[in-house]
């Protein structure tokens, strides 16, 4: 399956859905939307990864570029995952101690709005 | 004795059907279902090293990938020729370090990370790094009755 992509702000809240495989012949185009949000000011970012069906250590690497630059901003970017198989290359690598990760959208904006 | 030999030219694009096509045969091999993804996660994180290697450094050469299912076991050999070597020791490709993600992982793929990624994921990895190249053998162990290839 291909990588789709779309956004929509909700408040200071940018959600990113991402729907399909994030590898490293899709992965560029995860990282040229994150730039391009971070680069037109928006610096909260929340990634739903519900609908992703394969993440390698490339889309790591862009999810983590993403974070790079939103904290250039004092901004942030967390994730919605409850996929197990998702989740396992998270903890693979302790990169659950660097993401925020939700188990839902609701769940994340709640959070969101708690730390405003 | 190799079942399955397949080489591909370092295209991004063909790193997704090598690992279904790892997928397939770890699943006809005989390897649980639970495993699937690991098999699936560790060719592709083996064969995207591989590719951003050849790309660097020799575009035109293929990537070999063997798979096998000897002895009750599905193995994975993915070869690069690639001078891994010069990978390891360019400054903003260096090995990542799991206590400073942040500090250490640009937005690229980093050829240490993609390793220890497969280190935890498959339960037998070696990996042979040379000047000629890398070679990543990983393997999952497989039902003695894995379907026949009929």
């Amino acid at each position: 399956m291909d990588l789709k992509l779309d956004h929509h702000s909700e408040d200071r809240l940018t959600i990113v859905e991402v729907e399909g495989e994030i590898d490293v012949y899709t992965a560029p185009r995860l990282r040229e939307l994150l730039i391009d949000l971070v680069n037109k000011g928006n610096f909260h970012l929340l990634v739903n990864m519900e609908k992703v069906d394969f993440l390698d250590s490339t889309g790591l690497g862009v999810l983590v570029g993403g974070l790079k630059r939103v904290r250039a901003h004092d901004g942030s970017l967390e994730l919605v995952c409850t996929q197990e198989r998702i989740l396992k290359i998270f903890r693979i690598t302790g990169l659950t101690k660097v993401f925020g990760i939700y188990a839902s959208v609701e769940e994340a904006k709640e959070a969101h709005g708690r730390d405003k | 004795m190799a079942t399955v030999e397949l080489t591909f030219s370092a295209l991004p694009a063909h790193v997704r059907t090598a690992r279904l096509l790892a997928t397939a045969i770890a699943r006809r091999t005989g390897v649980e279902e639970s495993l699937l993804d690991e098999v699936r996660l560790a060719v592709g994180e083996a064969c995207s090293r591989a590719v951003e290697a050849h790309r660097l450094h020799c575009p035109e050469e293929p990537i070999r990938i063997e798979l096998c299912d000897d002895s009750g076991r599905f193995e994975v050999i993915v070869t690069d020729v690639a001078p891994s070597d010069e990978l390891e020791h360019t400054p903003e490709r260096a090995p990542f370090r799991l206590d400073d993600p942040l500090g250490q992982l640009p937005d690229t793929l980093v050829s240490g990370f993609g390793i220890a990624v497969i280190a935890g994921l498959a339960d037998d990895v070696e990996v042979y790094p040379s000047q000629k190249g890398m070679r990543i053998r990983m393997s999952w162990p497989a039902a003695a009755g894995g379907l026949s290839p009929v």
